[in-house]
């Protein structure tokens, strides 16, 4: 086996490993399951209400661009919490004594929680449609939109294992996840318009990630609040541009930082 | 069995590891000859752990060289890793998994290929009597089975030399003593072996070379025979039952002792180098001089108190020290 074939198939022996895990620990994918569906009830049937959205339409549809972005930025933690308990319990040392590439360690986790964030996008899109979302653009829009989810998760997946490279417990994951994360999500237009956020935030909103993957997704559906205003900053003028520029962006620097780090967090 | 061309399984020189300002290892040397079982012990917080995870390529030195099955640790780590099974001190083996998951996942990392990975754990299971709990997720396995299942996995490349770190901590002496037998079979099958243990018996039964560590260094170094040699040799004791009979005690005792008496309040105590026969004429001289004896005997010292005089600590220390 050369050198390439043998790290695609130790990426897979430990990928099919995460996906038994999922499998088997199924209280593990509450936040890719349950907690984007809480959110949808909650927002769509007790929040919703009191928010409207500029240009009219209905907020459900309005809401499922945002809580589809807001999964998956969520989903770096999946990976983050995985590595962490392998490091935690001495996984690790088990596949640092085995004659594979120190790095197939990571792309099999990266590999695994690929094939895991799928199941949100899944759950996502039966819940949307159960509360009244629909896709009102063509086919080819809507496999965009798509592709730029998962094109997206790709990118968060290596947030994920750069985080479990400079922590090592899985609550401390947990930690960053509720400092750094969260706000991330909410100060965007995941759940209301940006235009109806102050100056700083405004701003912040407009050129958070998170908001131009929500807007691109209400694009490429054919949702409200999916009109481009051309005029506007480039990540509104844009979102599709932008969101893919950041996911590029993302895996540049992430994946090689978060390899280095790892590296020099297991040397000791 | 894969083969290499050097006499000693393990080579180590000067092996230095630092934590923080802290010497986990302070210049260690190491030779284990091929076939042959060494046992690394020491209290908590010695340095045993870290020698292994150096020695395995799961961290580096700060100094020092060794080599492993022939290959260097740190030009050839790969090599090194092909060459070795690691059993480390938490039993790694993944709960999530079945027991036969758990080594096909491992054959396969190895490159052994699917089907004979499959085979391979099937074999590994029936040789350590794990067949029936093949499909069982290992969270469901008892303490010795994930040892065993844990140990398994160590084998499944049948690597040259292996190194079992802590191997029966934690276990139940039912469960300690089933392990030993596997560990004895492995052992006769020509495996070379490197194993930590606090457990003097342990080291006593299963190795041919005793290396005590302390402190991150090699203090001693031998058979159990010679380390009990280390501790000194048979020693006269006497208890005698009143308090006022001591000096005379001290008296008759020194007449066959080779070094002076050591009194601690009734009992004497002193170095004798005439085995049985100066015991039977201290018990005659003692009932000439009509003393009330409590206890009377020649001891030998024990593999602790060899441990207890070289490491200058007792056998059982506490917690362990992150190592």
């Amino acid at each position: 086996m050369t050198a390439p074939q043998a790290f695609a198939a130790d990426t897979w022996v430990i990928a099919r490993r995460g996906i038994k895990h999922m499998r088997r620990q199924p209280e593990a994918l509450s936040d890719a399951t349950i907690q984007p569906i809480m959110f949808v009830l909650l927002f769509a049937y007790v929040f919703g209400g009191a928010i409207s959205v500029p240009g009219g339409g209905s907020y459900k549809e309005f809401l499922m661009g945002g809580i589809f972005a807001q999964t998956i930025v969520f989903g770096c933690f999946g990976v983050a919490m995985a590595l962490a308990h392998d490091r935690s319990n001495g996984a690790i040392d088990r596949f640092h004594s085995l004659p594979i590439a120190r790095a197939t360690f990571l792309s099999g986790h990266a590999m695994a929680s690929l094939i895991r964030s799928l199941i949100p996008i899944a759950f996502m899109t039966a819940t949307g449609l159960a509360v009244g979302w629909r896709i009102h653009s063509g086919i080819g829009d809507a496999l965009v939109g798509y592709g730029l989810m998962i094109a997206f998760s790709f990118a968060v997946i290596w947030v994920g294992v750069m985080m479990a490279s400079l922590v090592s417990t899985p609550e401390a994951v947990q930690g960053i996840a509720f400092i750094a994360i969260f706000p991330i999500t909410f100060i965007a237009s995941t759940f209301v318009p940006t235009s109806t956020l102050p100056g700083v935030l405004k701003t912040f909103a407009e050129w958070n990630p998170t908001s131009s993957l929500a807007n691109s997704l209400r694009h490429q559906f054919g949702n409200p609040g999916g009109a481009i205003p051309h005029d506007a900053v480039f990540p509104l003028a844009h979102p599709v541009a932008y969101t893919l520029l950041w996911a590029a962006l993302i895996v540049a620097v992430c994946a090689p930082l978060s390899v280095a780090l790892y590296r020099r967090s297991i040397r000791t | 069995m894969k083969v290499s061309t050097t006499p000693l399984a393990i080579e180590a020189h000067g092996l230095v590891k630092l934590y923080g300002d802290k010497a986990a290892l302070d210049g260690v040397d190491l030779d284990v000859p091929r076939g042959s079982v060494c046992a690394l012990l020491g209290p908590n917080g010695a340095g045993k752990t870290t020698a292994v995870r150096v020695l395995t390529t799961l961290t580096e030195p700060d100094a020092g060289t060794a080599r492993v099955a022939g290959h260097d640790i740190a030009t050839d780590a790969v090599e090194v890793r092909r060459s070795i099974g690691l059993a480390a001190q938490d039993a790694t083996v993944d709960g999530l998994l079945t027991g036969h998951e758990n080594l096909t996942m491992i054959g396969e990392l190895h490159h052994l290929g699917r089907k004979r990975a499959v085979a391979r754990a099937d074999e590994l299971l029936e040789q350590f009597t794990l067949g029936d709990a093949r499909d069982k997720l290992a969270k469901e396995y008892s303490g010795g089975m994930r040892r065993r299942l844990d140990l398994a996995a160590t084998l499944v490349a049948k690597p040259e030399v292996l190194f079992l770190d802590e191997p029966t901590t934690g276990l139940d002496p039912r469960a300690r003593i089933d392990l030993w037998d596997v560990l004895e079979q492995l052992v006769d099958s020509g495996a070379t072996l490197l194993l930590t243990t606090q457990y003097l018996e342990e080291a006593d039964r299963l190795a041919d070379d005793i290396i005590v560590v302390d402190h991150g260094h090699v203090i001693a170094r031998g058979d159990a025979r010679s380390l009990k040699r280390q501790a000194g040799g048979d020693q006269l004791h006497v208890v005698c039952v009143d308090r006022a009979d001591v000096e005379t005690v001290v008296e008759i005792v020194g007449r066959f002792a080779s070094g002076r008496p050591t009194v601690e309040d009734r009992a004497v105590t002193a170095p004798a180098d005439g085995g049985v026969h100066a015991i039977a004429r201290l018990a005659q001289a003692l009932a000439e001089a009509d003393i009330a004896v409590e206890d009377l005997g020649l001891r030998q010292p024990t593999l602790d108190d060899a441990f207890l005089t070289l490491t200058g600590a007792p056998a059982e220390i506490e917690s362990e020290v992150a190592a």
